[in-house]
């Protein structure tokens, strides 16, 4: 464990976006003037061509990208998640996905751990707006590697796609040649007693309340789910028929996000008892990640709480 | 004619405006230098020379209400609201820090602030129903939104702008910080945006142009706009970002970058700020 390997996400995104630009000359980039810290610079710098400022102005960028895709282009729309999800929302909603257009989205700075800059650039509903969304599809990675994926696979993709990643450097967990299957979880760890299923960049945390339990002698299973719609129906289904209770994880809102989502598919499956770890009902704050992961309930000692917990009810 | 002494006065509250920017800044080691600096000298003499206001009294019913669109230069926010009496000015060193009422992105939970932004081009619409909500019911008070240059590049900043002209908003006065850098470069290489004056005029704004960083310039200007009638007024102040810190001067990179420690006592010494700023 001490030789863990951090690396953000959004620079899994920039390696990604590079990659393909040089494979597929259809792929372009717009951004709305956060170009060096969602990293579409990376791509900017290499394809200046392909490169398009439109300045502070997301909802002239996203019909924008839609009429690209019409075009026959790949736009990628780069900016942070809480000014694409949230203010182009209607734009995003009418033009792109009613007519199934393909645009892929990255939403950068997502999650609370974004720090300092606060509320107003933490991005806490976008996987809930974007998942109400038909043909959309939302994935949020874990690590670097799920990210560069989860991009590569967008490009290939043909429909619209939601990608949302973070600033902060996180812990590398995944490995370069695990699968990357869109709508298919990976197991990181098998269990018995209860399934925990994570959602992006806190997959270190619950890895280290596996081990915490596991120690306390409860045999928890760990799902590592990047695709938030369509979601990994089959995965969840199992997990509550043979652990019978399920505690979700994800940097996000509660209400409407990847929990909400898990439950959705567990009460029309087999319903076992839940536990929602997430954001709950707050607006995020200024302060250091380990600060604000420690005060919104995200760290290992939390998801530990929220098993025990649920072993309860599961008990009766 | 504007009063020199007052001139001479509201210049030294600016350098300690400016001086409070960079210990802020040095403390929380993150956060907003260039559009900061810009655009301090313009509010200054709004907070310390046009404005209605009772740092006593945050609340009171016959205060002017300002309104910072862009939200990111909350170090000269919040170095103005402890100037003025808002807040302790030692709560500056908490400035982005967990559990701070000096958030990164200015909010209600800090007295004087009317309202959280960061959001770019939310602030002007907030000012329009603002402005317009005070005339229904009589007020006398007025309304101020300070706003970037990049920020027009928004396409519900110009749904604003139409609706404050439409109904001959004579309350309400915008400051545009016209220091010609947003984020990714100069605003004309990103999104030009000129003739921006007149771009203002053709929704019907009475347009003042200005030197932002001529203090008497500035006093001027608001008084000018004060006795405009049947128009909102637009003060574009042409400003320099980060001015007043050489290194920092219309460079687009010091935009959101808070100065490392070392560099911020550089700053500070450029500044001639006093002994006991250099304490972080
Ligand atoms: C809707 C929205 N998009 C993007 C941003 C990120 N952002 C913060 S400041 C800024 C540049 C602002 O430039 P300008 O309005 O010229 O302000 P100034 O130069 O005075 O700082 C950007 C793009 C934001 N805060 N809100």
């Amino acid at each position: 464990m001490s030789e863990i390997k951090w690396k953000a996400t959004r620079d899994g995104y920039g390696d990604a976006l590079v990659e393909m630009g040089a494979q597929d000359e259809r792929i372009v980039v717009l951004g709305a003037d956060l170009t060096d810290s969602t990293r579409a610079l990376w791509f900017a710098q290499k394809y200046p061509d392909r490169f398009f400022d439109f300045g502070i102005a997301e909802q002239n960028m996203l019909n924008a990208a839609a009429g690209f895709a019409l075009a026959g282009k790949i736009p990628w729309v780069s900016t942070y998640g809480v000014f694409v999800a949230g203010r182009a929302w209607d734009q995003i909603r009418t033009t792109t996905c009613y007519s199934n257009l393909n645009v892929k989205i990255g939403g950068a700075h997502g999650g609370i751990s974004v720090g300092p800059d606060g509320a107003t650039h933490q991005a806490l509903e976008d996987v809930a707006t974007m998942r109400v969304l038909p043909n959309m599809t939302v994935i949020v990675p874990a690590d670097y590697y799920e990210t560069k994926k989860a991009v590569i696979w967008a490009c290939k993709h043909v429909g619209p796609v939601y990608v949302r990643f973070g600033r902060e450097p996180v812990p590398v967990v995944t490995k370069l040649d695990d699968p990357f299957i869109m709508g298919k979880a990976n197991l990181i760890n098998d269990g018995t007693d209860v399934t925990i299923i994570n959602n992006g960049p806190v997959l270190w945390e619950c890895m280290k309340a596996v081990h915490t339990l596991r120690e306390k002698g409860i045999s928890a299973r760990l799902a590592n789910m990047h695709t938030v719609k369509p979601i990994d129906r089959e995965t969840i289904a199992k997990a509550a028929r043979e652990t019978g209770a399920i505690v979700t994880v994800e940097e996000h809102q509660v209400m409407g996000g990847f929990g909400s989502a898990v439950a959705e598919v567990v009460v029309q499956t087999c319903p076992v008892p839940m536990r929602f770890i997430g954001i709950q009902d707050r607006f995020g704050e200024s302060g250091t990640p380990e600060e604000l992961f420690e005060e919104f309930g995200l760290t290992a000692r939390h998801i530990v709480a929220a098993v025990e917990d649920v072993l309860k009810a599961k008990r009766g | 004619m504007v009063d020199q002494a007052k001139v001479e006065e509201l210049k030294r509250i600016a350098h300690r405006i400016r001086c409070d920017i960079i210990w802020a800044l040095a403390h929380a080691q993150s956060g907003h230098p260039g559009g900061s600096l810009s655009a301090t000298d313009i509010c200054v003499a709004l907070y310390f020379y046009a404005l209605k206001h009772d740092p006593k009294a945050c609340q009171w019913e016959g205060r002017d209400r300002v309104i910072f669109s862009k939200g990111h230069v909350s170090p000269l926010i919040f170095s103005l609201l402890a100037e003025s009496g808002y807040i302790p000015r030692e709560e500056l060193r908490t400035f982005r820090k967990f559990g701070s009422r000096l958030q990164g992105h200015p909010n209600v939970e800090c007295p004087g602030i009317e309202v959280g932004t960061g959001s770019l081009g939310q602030g002007l619409s907030i000012a329009v129903g603002l402005a317009l909500g005070l005339r229904m019911d009589g007020k006398p008070n007025r309304v101020y939104c300070i706003m970037g240059d990049g920020e027009n590049q928004e396409g519900s900043t110009w749904e604003a702008i139409m609706s404050a002209g439409h109904y001959k908003l004579d309350n309400l006065c915008v400051i545009l910080d016209n220091n010609g850098l947003q984020i990714d470069g100069w605003v004309e290489d990103v999104m030009g945006l000129q003739p921006l004056a007149d771009k203002w005029r053709a929704f019907r704004w009475h347009v003042i142009e200005i030197d932002g960083h001529d203090m008497a310039q500035c006093m001027e200007a608001l008084d000018q706009a004060k006795q405009v009638k049947g128009q909102p007024t637009v003060i574009i102040a042409k400003t320099v970002k980060g001015k007043g810190v050489s290194w920092m001067e219309n460079m687009a990179e010091w935009h959101g970058k808070a100065p490392k420690q070392d560099q911020c006592r550089e700053a500070l010494k450029e500044l001639a700020c006093p002994a006991e700023y250099f304490d972080f």
